[in-house]
């Protein structure tokens, strides 16, 4: 829409007088670069006048920039162009600064994990548990605990997931259908901390109070995770196209076999790609495992047996509960958590380049 | 869908007329799927009776024997309000932000950078909620303490910025605005996919009378998205009510019932509140814990049910 209305460009006298036409009194166009200019211009300026009182920071250099930007334009467009381009640009820097706005915590995020997780790093973090320590060791219980316990979690919710799915893209009609379609979503609500207290309660009825144990926690991720599971799983189902299971049809497949051979090795790419994001949304959870899986200082690799810990609540006790060397411990819930973020970018990643590598193409 | 079904029945018909050795194959994996399919709602279920099984001691239990020596509904109440304040405020917040995001997503960057720009809020729902909390604390707190400080000197007179200001940032309001950042790519997914379907003949329609664009986006995207916006803020409100982490780190608790957002004394959350007991109570506490737990599970549940009453209302449209 910057692009100049040849009508107020250059008969601006007619287009007033027209007074049919939309476009406003100013009649004028400013430069494509003068929302660029306006803003470096405010920028010079107000990081001046900040320096001059003394309180320049890069924070209120931009956000004072933006304000004296944005007026600034509008009030010369406004004489330039006419009211309502100038609400126009306006409008158009408060939507591009709030996403600016959206972006700055999303850059400041990531760079403290990283700057703040790295000083914890160490070959320790990851081959040492934190048994008989006081207040030190590694992490590397946690991380196996991590990976068993979401590992178990995503044995459970795949295979029930994809079923389902596959019930309700190939087989379902009617009312079962609907309903499930309706409360899968309804699931993918449930807050983390409640999949939790079920499987606690749902342990607690069977083997006494206070359980806890590696399993009560893939249980509990089961519950958000399987959700994900259908919703991904479904969407790629849907587009598989229809001529490639009349083809197989027609050859005299049964049904099952036409699924099993045609439908998910066409989808498979998708499939896997949104186990893998379902896998990365669950592997960061805290309070599900907090309730369930308990906190332990050793390796414990049997998910049947006792408690486990796992990277998150590790984050968490080593923030909440520092030992004597209070920044010691500190460093380790930032390793944590970068080893964590590491964790979860790395599976969004390989899944979206498993997509782009090996999704079938449909015509 | 009716082009499914032909070819189910087609399926069916072909199945039917070949041996009964592959109708047992069809009807097994049928079955199969069947089950899987009950197993869902089955847990859905199960959530829910699960919870009522270990949570109804503490509604019939004598007040001496809950945690504080208060009743349940005692107990309870000011935690629902802490909760419906910190995810109300992260609304407030949020979704104004996620509109404006999304419009700079469909309407307003480069077509060709749209994509990247979508990775780039998706990636604000990836982050654990862990680390969330530990940015809150030890970043946006500490920046925040300004912020507080000036609200509390100049804006005073609205009871949601009455002070004294906390200097340590372990706030409601610091705690809202983690939350908002984290329901922020919710709502703004939403809003996105909606925005982008406004139908093109509307849009150019009203540039072809040459509105601006920003008219443009008053007429056609703005009324065309509304009632998914709405349905979006609803689930992520859905989220920010549940979630637990974020709150607990960053939240310095008092049990206080106040609108301040800014002092040191803070209602709890429901989920932060488990989050902060469970691990070292039993007994009885443990069941008052869970009823709490059960009181969330109810509240999203009709939130999230509204918004997706709502979204399935429009799909028919």
């Amino acid at each position: 829409m910057s692009a100049p209305d040849p009508n107020t460009s250059l008969e601006p006298a007619a287009a007033t007088a027209g007074g049919g036409s939309l476009l406003a009194v100013g009649g004028g166009v400013l430069p494509r670069w003068a929302p660029w200019a306006a803003f470096a211009g405010a920028l010079a300026l107000c990081a001046a006048v900040l320096a001059a009182l003394g309180i320049l920071t890069i924070a209120l250099a931009l956000i004072f920039s933006v304000f004296v930007a944005s007026g600034g334009i509008y009030v010369v467009s406004r004489a330039v162009e006419g009211p309502r381009r100038a609400t126009d640009r306006a409008v158009t820097i408060a939507i591009v600064s709030a996403f600016g706005l959206a972006m700055i915590p999303l850059i400041s995020l990531l760079y403290e994990v990283i700057s703040r997780g790295l000083p914890g790093i160490s070959l320790e973090f990851f081959t040492d548990d934190a048994r008989g320590t006081i207040g030190g060791g590694g992490a590397e219980h946690a991380i196996l605990g991590t990976l068993i316990i979401t590992g178990v979690a995503v044995l459970i919710s795949v295979p029930i997931g994809l079923l389902a799915a596959i019930y309700m893209n190939e087989y379902g009609t009617g009312k079962l259908r609907r309903a499930l379609t309706f409360f899968v979503d309804v699931m993918t609500g449930i807050p983390s901390i409640v999949a939790g207290l079920f499987a606690f309660a749902l342990f607690e009825l069977f083997f006494g109070p206070g359980i806890r144990m590696g399993v009560m926690g893939s249980i509990a991720l089961s519950v958000l995770m399987i959700p994900i599971v259908i919703r991904s799983s479904e969407e790629v189902l849907k587009v598989v196209p229809n001529h490639l299971r009349e083809a197989s049809y027609a050859l005299g497949t049964p049904k099952w076999r036409t699924i099993t051979k045609i439908v998910l090795p066409t989808a498979f790419a998708g499939l896997v790609t949104g186990v893998m994001i379902a896998t990365a949304r669950i592997i960061g959870e805290t309070a599900p495992l907090l309730v369930t899986a308990g906190v332990v200082d050793s390796v414990n690799t049997d998910p049947f047996q006792g408690r486990m810990q796992n990277l998150a609540v590790y984050a968490y006790n080593e923030y909440r509960s520092p030992g004597v060397m209070k920044q010691a411990s500190y460093d380790r819930a930032w390793a944590a958590a970068l080893t964590l973020i590491a964790i979860v970018m790395i599976l969004n990643v390989v899944a979206r380049l498993i997509y782009r590598r090996y999704k079938t193409e449909i015509r | 869908m009716a082009e499914v079904d032909t070819t189910t029945n087609a399926g069916q018909l072909l199945a039917a007329a070949s041996g009964g050795r592959r109708r047992r194959g069809d009807r097994i994996f049928a079955n199969t799927t069947t089950i899987a399919a009950v197993t869902i709602l089955a847990l859905l279920a199960g959530v829910a009776i699960f919870l009522i099984t270990e949570g109804f001691p503490a509604f019939t239990a004598d007040a001496t024997d809950l945690p504080g020596g208060k009743t349940f509904i005692d107990y309870a109440a000011p935690l629902a309000f802490g909760t419906v304040l910190a995810a109300g405020f992260a609304v407030v917040v949020a979704v104004p932000l996620a509109v404006a995001v999304a419009l700079f997503i469909t309407h307003i960057a480069p077509p060709r950078l749209s994509l990247t720009l979508g990775y780039l809020v998706d990636l604000l729902a990836a982050i654990p909620s862990i680390i969330y909390g530990l940015w809150g604390i030890f970043v946006l707190g500490p920046a925040a303490v300004p912020v507080m400080k000036w609200l509390e000197e100049h804006l005073s007179w609205i009871p949601l910025f009455e002070g004294p200001a906390s200097s340590t940032g372990r706030t409601m309001f610091v705690a809202g605005l983690v939350l908002a950042l984290m329901i922020l790519p919710i709502v703004s997914a939403v809003a996105r996919e909606v925005f982008a379907q406004t139908p093109r003949k509307l849009q150019e329609g009203a540039q072809a009378l040459g509105a601006t664009r920003w008219e443009m986006i008053k007429m056609t995207v703005l009324p065309f998205g509304k009632g998914s916006v709405i349905s979006g803020a609803m689930l992520g409100l859905g989220r920010a009510l549940g979630e637990t982490m974020a709150v607990t780190i960053i939240l310095s608790v008092s049990g206080a019932v106040s609108f301040n957002l800014i002092s040191q004394a803070n209602p709890s959350t429901i989920a932060a509140n488990i989050a902060l007991n469970f691990p070292d109570s039993s007994g009885i506490a443990i069941n008052a814990l869970i009823a709490t737990g059960l009181v969330l599970f109810a509240i999203t549940l009709a939130t999230n049910f509204a918004a997706r009453t709502i979204i399935a209302r429009q799909n028919i449209q």
